[in-house]
């Protein structure tokens, strides 16, 4: 019965030099995001780049911390599942409220 | 080792599909998690801009501040992993230490924002001002009771593991406290972008 979870470690768990660079790109990352939030680049821009290094710093904390990039294809499709339905709530909230404004705002 | 620990637990716990019951509980608790902080992010997103009196965001938060916050609780899963990493290598001590470690930047994290708290509220910002504070204080006040349960279970596994309880054959135990509290850290990737970095 151990077939499943010997699939679900085929690929060798990172060893802890590995995560030691995950946290250097992760600290890069949070340095970069800091820094084009004090430069002041156009609104565009800043926002999309946020949105995009805040996914690249989750999917490596997700992937390498928790191991999901490791394990067993259940426990993505059980995480991916709630994450995404989550985001869809999430992007169907804000549209449906964009121009959403209290009295006296 | 690792493999050894893992397969010694899906023998003596006998399932369907092979895997561990915990650990498969724990992954759709995280995913419903989601959904919760989904909801809160949501919320505040919309009434973010809502902001009849008191305060707005642009006048409360401090970039810097936060960053060092954000950077001591992303290093925090670096710790926590390194925790599990030691317990499966079968060095318990070290794995203690780590744990240690993790516990100490999640009570720091937890000072920062009590701190900040203290702050915005001195600003003339509290939970009943407007509706911008309310959903602030409830989405960060959240994560913030995350944060603090994680450091609960993280005390209770040096508490173990000082009296000698927590060893190698434990390892599904940290890796499953580890897993929440890598998913704090994530959530708190997502706040720190969408309420402090992006401006309203």
């Amino acid at each position: 019965m151990a077939t499943a979870e010997q699939q679900a470690h085929t690929e060798e768990h990172p060893t802890p030099r590995t995560y030691i660079n995950v946290a250097i790109i992760l600290t890069v990352i949070t340095i970069i995001e800091v820094a084009i939030v004090i430069v002041e680049v156009p609104s565009v821009i800043l926002v999309s780049s946020l949105l995009a290094l805040s996914a690249v710093k989750f999917a490596f904390v997700v992937g390498w911390f928790m191991h999901l990039k490791f394990d067993a294809r259940l426990y993505q499709a059980l995480f991916l599942g709630g994450l995404f339905l989550a985001i869809a709530v999430l992007l169907a909230l804000v549209a449906l409220f964009e121009n959403f404004t209290l009295p006296g705002t | 080792m690792a493999h050894d620990a893992t397969m010694g637990q899906a023998e003596a716990h006998y399932t369907t599909t092979g895997l561990d019951h915990r650990k498969i509980l724990m992954w759709v608790f995280l995913a419903s998690d989601c959904l919760f902080f989904g909801a809160l992010i949501s919320t505040y997103m919309v009434y973010r801009s809502n902001v009849p009196v008191g305060p707005g965001p642009e006048e409360l938060f401090d970039i810097p501040y936060t960053s060092v916050s954000a950077f001591v609780l992303l290093m925090s899963s670096l710790t926590m992993v390194l925790a599990l990493a030691a317990l499966q290598r079968g060095n318990s001590r070290q794995a203690r230490l780590w744990l240690l470690a993790t516990a100490l930047q999640g009570t720091v994290f937890l000072g920062g924002q009590f701190y900040e708290f203290n702050l915005f509220v001195d600003q003339g910002l509290t939970i009943t001002t407007s509706v911008f504070g309310t959903s602030f204080f409830v989405l960060t006040g959240f994560h913030g009771t995350h944060v603090a349960i994680g450091v609960f279970m993280l005390l209770t596994l040096v508490g173990a593991s000082y009296m000698g309880r927590l060893k190698p054959k434990h390892d599904l135990t940290v890796e499953l406290v580890g897993l929440y509290w890598h998913f704090v850290d994530i959530v708190w990737i997502v706040i720190f972008t969408v309420v402090y970095l992006i401006p309203s």
